[in-house]
């Protein structure tokens, strides 16, 4: 599947987001109804990076209305793209790496559906990611970089270099990507929507300022008063924001800066199911722990309180 | 894990790798065998060395027993000096800022193209390997790369499948030519030896063996026809200060194997 015109054209992007309300007014909702937002066919970006600060509440309530045709991008994609593939959501992948990390191995999931050519897996480096949504992030159709040329990725994905106009030498033509909608999960926010992110920001500024669509879970929900007083941490501004949920744990059993650490063990566990029962494995752990919990709580009824207590305070201790 | 004399291959690595490094150099590193390598450069002979890491953080100071697993957790930001996000620590290297980025690799060929992306063809991969992550990146923009991998003769491979991150792409000046106009891989280091790069053809040389391995050893470990320096050293094994710093950081030893 190629890529649809509005996740190349900066015209077509930036007139989508002339056409909407770039509204002060207060975002709060619930998932299903921020969810709502994500049709068929849509490119949905994922904020976070790997397992850090993913939007999980989101992923879950998205996958729950059993979406099809999207394509999904992430810089490094972790197991959240399995379940899209598991799930049937997803008919392109787009991403610089997949997998979870260096102690659980290769993805097998990935390998089925990639190895089996059912859904592509478009790879850019992670710079050229990065980059894709700085570019539309900046409204401007590509960013000049060095990266990527000479390699084989420049062949795969069909990139084009251009020209130095001053000094002629060439250089990747990093192409804008423009998503329609972004996903991204925040430490705090007022109801506004303005987003205050702590420690490492990934790249969620980036790719709120790229999509069309931007829906963000909070840990906690402040008060206009507490984001005035440190505007110097806020990322996002709230006329960015389409819809706001309060979702405390929201990335869990991924981290979340300074407030929770995540759960290696659980991940161990997703990966013995998989290794155990192939792509049925992954379909069970959905069961578990997307489709079977109907709200948010319900999810975080399934990890004991002293766990999560345990995460929270090795994050503690991590940033002290 | 193999081990030579009681030394893992990621101890050997992580060693080896750390005499590549200087003091008052910049290093963008991964994790396991070169995140030791920096680490141990900077407790050894290089405490002004900094470290940049692809999850966007710069200067961290890893804590013993908790090094990370990612290069996006909290464990790798542990008192790091800044955290400037992913797409900014890598436009410190495109800038120029980075001397020496550490990557390894599932496929190296004889000018140091490493493949982490595809076994097999494109279109149907026998293997869908994870892809490049920061590689590329890193083999694009720093200004010396080096290499640290076991080395095995499916690793050290004829031809790769896919060039993920570029060495000297068809050697000669090729890379130049491709519109890469910096940086390029300086030095393989492996678990048998220390390989460069002969000047003009960039066809990979074996430069230094570890204690007790030879010549044919090497060569019989690498699918290619290698190269060989004119005077090939032998590297001075390990000591025990190395293992001991090594042990202390890893004592569960999760990543030194």
């Amino acid at each position: 599947m190629s890529p649809r015109l509005s996740e190349l054209d900066f015209r077509v992007a930036r007139q989508r987001l002339e056409a909407k309300p770039k509204s002060a007014g207060p975002k709060l909702c619930t998932v299903e109804d921020a969810v709502a937002r994500i049709h068929d066919g849509d490119h949905v970006a994922l904020g976070g990076i790997l397992f850090s600060r993913t939007p999980l509440a989101l992923i879950r309530g998205m996958l729950r209305r059993r979406p099809k045709h999207l394509t999904i991008s992430r810089n490094l994609m972790c197991y959240e793209g399995e379940w899209c593939m598991v799930a049937g959501a997803v008919d392109r992948v787009v991403t610089s790496w997949m997998g979870i990390g260096l102690p659980w191995g290769l993805s097998r999931i990935m390998r089925e559906y990639a190895e089996s050519g059912r859904i592509p897996v478009e790879e850019w480096s992670h710079l050229a990611l990065g980059l894709r949504y700085r570019a539309a992030a900046m409204g401007v159709p590509f960013l000049p970089s060095l990266t990527m040329i000479g390699s084989d990725l420049m062949r795969l994905s069909e990139s084009e270099t251009v020209t130095c106009p001053y000094t002629g030498e060439t250089l990747h033509a990093v192409p804008a990507l423009f998503p329609d909608v972004a996903l991204i999960h925040v430490h705090r926010a007022d109801r506004f929507g303005n987003c205050q992110i702590d420690g490492y920001r990934h790249m969620d500024a980036d790719i709120a300022l790229a999509a069309a669509t931007v829906l963000v879970t909070a840990e906690q929900i402040v008060s206009e008063d507490e984001i005035r007083r440190h505007p110097d941490r806020t990322v996002i501004p709230g006329f960015v924001i389409d819809a706001l949920v309060h979702a405390p744990y929201g990335a869990y059993p991924h981290e979340c800066y300074g407030l929770y650490d995540s759960e290696p063990d659980h991940f161990t566990e997703y990966v013995a199911g998989i290794r155990d029962g192939g792509p049925d494995g992954a379909a069970r752990y959905l069961n578990r722990y997307v489709y079977d919990p109907a709200t948010h709580a319900d999810y975080l009824a399934l990890f004991p309180e002293a766990r999560r207590a345990d995460a929270a305070r090795r994050a503690r201790e991590l940033v002290s | 894990m193999s081990s030579t004399g009681g030394v893992t291959d990621n101890e050997l690595l992580a060693v080896m790798g750390a005499r590549q490094l200087r003091d008052h150099q910049t290093v963008f590193t991964g994790v396991g065998a070169p995140m030791m390598a920096a680490v141990l450069a900077q407790r050894l002979h290089a405490p002004r060395l900094t470290m940049v890491i692809e999850g966007g953080i710069v200067g961290p100071q890893w804590r013993p027993g908790w090094l990370p697993i990612s290069t996006n957790e909290m464990r790798t930001a542990y008192r790091a000096q800044m955290l400037p996000g992913i797409t900014d620590a890598f436009l410190l290297a495109q800038r120029g800022f980075l001397d020496i980025g550490f990557i390894g690799g599932a496929q190296i060929d004889r000018f140091g193209n490493v493949n982490t992306s595809f076994i097999g063809p494109v279109a149907r991969p026998k293997v869908r390997l994870p892809g490049s992550g920061g590689a590329n990146d890193i083999a694009s923009l720093c200004r010396e790369v080096i290499i640290l991998t076991a080395h095995e003769p499916r690793r050290f491979s004829d031809a790769v499948d896919f060039v993920t991150s570029p060495g000297w792409l068809r050697g000669g000046d090729s890379r130049r030519r491709s519109g890469l106009l910096f940086g390029g891989v300086a030095r393989v280091v492996t678990t048998l030896g220390i390989l460069g790069f002969e000047p003009v053809s960039r066809r990979m040389r074996l430069e230094a063996l570890h204690p007790g391995v030879t010549v044919e050893a090497v060569r019989a470990h690498t699918a290619f026809d290698l190269a060989v320096a004119d005077r090939v050293e032998t590297t001075t094994p390990p000591s025990d200060d190395e293992l001991q710093i090594l042990r202390e950081l890893d004592p569960e030893r999760r990543f030194i194997g």
